[in-house]
């Protein structure tokens, strides 16, 4: 698939002629500024590999926060991260700052906005802490949205209100090798730790409760999971801007295909959301000669198939 | 159209004394006085002779006024940056910040505009409907006879006779007319004799990574053509702003890259993804002064006829010898109300010239 993506798009290029890349760039015979070359190794293959990383990123995210929260219906971006990162781009853009400044506010205005929203929850005490958790969520989301609005009506409606539209509506058609490279770490970071506990997801969404009588520390579990999945989105969503629908169907999906039980789920989530962003992105860059902006594609593809899975009841989630 | 001789007296007594000049004006402008002027949608709006202040709906508006009758502006819809300030006359530099006319008639705005106490709101842009309803509800909703002006970069000197007239500067309209049709002309004839295969391909980056672009047809980008430039992003379905990749920029080939984001046209030298395209091969990066606006957009409006002479100059340098510092120094005297000095001068030619390989 990622072999097919890499000979498909405006500038034309075959799999023979791509090969023939491959072998001169491994023998050292490839001339300097070359387009071709550009096309396959600044264009297409960071943006196959962002759309990999990002698309398996948001579906374990998504996956985690809706074991965690135990509800279907949550995304990735339950807990403001998106609207954080949105804030923090949308801020650079605004400041005209460089790509690279504007990609590391986005990434703190996710991870900050998320840090305050469980702080605000484990301040408070004597309730559901779950649902402190996502009205804390709801309530800094809320807010870092009017702070979008407020940017955009200060913005040059010229010059920086399209960037900041664009930005909202995510896309990979910018990237660049720098961009997976520095933001892999942080991936890879918080993949680990979800991949390696996902069996203690399966005693985590049964309740608090349920949870310690098993003798596991929800509390404690829960603080991993959601710095875990937090600090995956804010780094896929800095470089991709805000990317929706795929960290709420992808799971599902898996769900469908191989049941609830979250040690073969959560790995079947991330690889149908990396297949299903690069099927995505593909489009986005061959549709026209324009971008088409994965988030709206996601959208569009998304949302009617989660409708779909609501009118077939309840069946397929536990 | 009108005597101007009142008016222009009034006008003499400038901005400080917009308090006797709008007792002057209240006195004068009853019903008899007034004019019944006919908008670029057609619209029939009644205009008091004796206009002293104008409200400029938006930036490009603001522009029009500004380069006809700065005296007559009540205010900027975004205050001047601290590096637009040398290029703005004084005291007009100085005028507030008063925003600018949203789509939805929203109060704020319309209290802060009714706080100018303008006679006339002036909107120089889209002539559709969406506008023309906006106009009348406004009219409708303040009393202040609201001016629609086309904004095609072809109908500039229209606009300028237009709202030349309704401010009774009519004479300087004209001249400022005739001024813009003599570009026109002069580059009309000169283009007729470049041949296709010698018309550059140019990419207008926008955006901090420059892939935004302007499809072929929108109003950002009409001084490419109008230059004798070929636009290479077009899209037969659609028009204006978008979003490529840099593949798309790569099979599109540019040899002439245009931009007014100075972080992108720094990035671009070095950034190998760039390397390859022959714009950048050939140093033929081009980045648009923005002081006090932009010379090829930002806003759409009388500031483009200097980017026209700008592009025109870059595209074809064998075609146009005359100087660019000498076009710019007169065309902001007689455009703008300010002499330019060597320094300020320099300050906005010294990227605009492109950068050798």
């Amino acid at each position: 698939m990622a072999l097919a993506a890499a000979c498909i798009g405006p500038y034309p290029l075959g799999p023979g002629e791509a090969l023939r890349l491959v072998f001169e760039r491994v023998a050292g015979t490839l001339p300097a500024d070359d387009p071709a070359a550009t096309v396959l190794f600044n264009v297409r293959l960071p943006r196959i590999g962002a759309a990999l990383m990002a698309g398996g990123a948001l579906a374990a995210a998504g996956a985690t926060y809706q074991g965690l929260f135990r509800n279907p219906l949550v995304s990735p971006d339950i807990l403001g991260v998106s609207a954080g990162a949105s804030c923090g781009a949308v801020l650079g853009i605004f400041l005209s700052l460089s790509v690279v400044a504007i990609q590391g506010l986005a990434f703190a205005g996710g991870i900050l906005t998320v840090a305050l929203v469980y702080l605000v929850a484990s301040g408070v005490r004597g309730r559901e802490p779950v649902l402190v958790l996502v009205l804390a969520g709801v309530v800094m989301g809320a807010l870092a949205g009017a702070v979008v609005s407020l940017l955009k009506i200060l913005a040059d409606p010229y010059d920086q209100l399209p960037a900041i539209t664009f930005w909202l509506l995510g896309s990979l058609s910018g990237i660049k090798t720098v961009d997976v490279v520095s933001s892999l770490p942080a991936v890879v970071i918080g993949l680990v730790p979800l991949v390696l506990l996902r069996w203690r997801m399966n005693v985590l969404s049964l309740g608090d409760d349920e949870a310690r009588s098993l003798g596991v520390d929800a509390a404690r579990l829960r603080l991993v999971f959601v710095a875990a999945a937090t600090l995956m989105t804010a780094a896929v969503v800095a470089i991709s801007g805000v990317v929706g629908w795929v960290g709420l169907v992808m799971p599902h999906v898996a769900r469908m295909l191989v049941g609830p039980n979250y040690d073969r789920m959560l790995p079947v989530a991330i690889l149908l959301g990396g297949g299903y962003l690069l099927a995505v992105d593909t489009l986005a860059r061959t549709l026209a000669a324009t971008e088409v902006p994965i988030g709206i594609l996601t959208a569009f593809v998304g949302a009617p198939f989660f409708l779909w899975l609501l009118a077939r009841g309840r069946k397929g989630w536990a | 159209m009108r005597r101007s001789s009142v008016k222009s007296f009034l006008s003499a007594q400038a901005f400080q004394l917009a308090g006797a000049a709008l007792a002057a004006s209240a006195f004068f402008s009853s019903p008899a006085t007034a004019d019944e002027i006919v908008d670029s949608a057609g619209r029939v709006v009644t205009v008091p002779s004796h206009v002293e202040r104008v409200f400029a709906a938006g930036p490009p508006a603001s522009v029009l006024i500004y380069v006809l009758a700065p005296d007559r502006l009540t205010g900027w819809p975004r205050a001047l940056r601290p590096e637009e300030r040398d290029y703005v006359a004084a005291p007009y530099r100085d005028l507030p910040e008063l925003g600018r006319l949203t789509g939805r008639g929203d109060t704020v705005n319309l209290e802060v505009m009714l706080s100018a106490k303008p006679d006339l709101i002036v909107d120089f842009g889209s002539v559709r409907d969406t506008y023309v309803s906006l106009a009348d509800r406004v009219q409708a909703q303040t009393n202040i006879p609201y001016l629609l002006v086309d904004g095609r970069f072809d109908a500039t000197p229209q606009a300028l006779r237009l709202v030349g007239g309704a401010l009774g500067v009519g004479d300087r309209a004209e001249a400022l007319a005739a001024y813009v049709e003599d570009t026109f002309r002069e580059l009309d004839t000169t283009l007729a004799a470049v041949p296709e295969s010698e018309r550059p391909r140019v990419y207008l980056a926008r955006g901090p990574d420059g892939l935004e672009t302007g499809l072929k047809g929108s109003i950002n980008t009409e001084i490419i053509e109008r230059a004798g430039g070929i636009n290479v992003a077009v899209d037969p379905a659609r028009q204006g702003i978008t979003r490529v990749s840099l593949e798309q920029v790569l099979a599109w080939n540019p040899d002439t890259i245009v931009t007014w984001d100075p972080i992108f046209y720094e990035a671009v030298w070095s950034d190998p993804s760039w390397a390859s395209v022959e714009a950048v091969r050939r140093g033929r990066v081009y980045l648009s002064p923005t002081a006090p606006f932009g010379w090829i957009d930002r806003p759409p409006s009388l500031n483009r006829v200097m980017g026209l002479k700008w592009l025109s100059r870059v595209f074809f340098p064998d075609r146009f010898p005359d100087d660019l510092a000498d076009q710019t120094r007169a065309f902001y005297k007689r455009v703008y109300h300010v002499d330019l000095d060597e320094d300020a001068l320099n300050r906005l030619l010294a990227w605009s010239r492109g950068r050798k390989p």
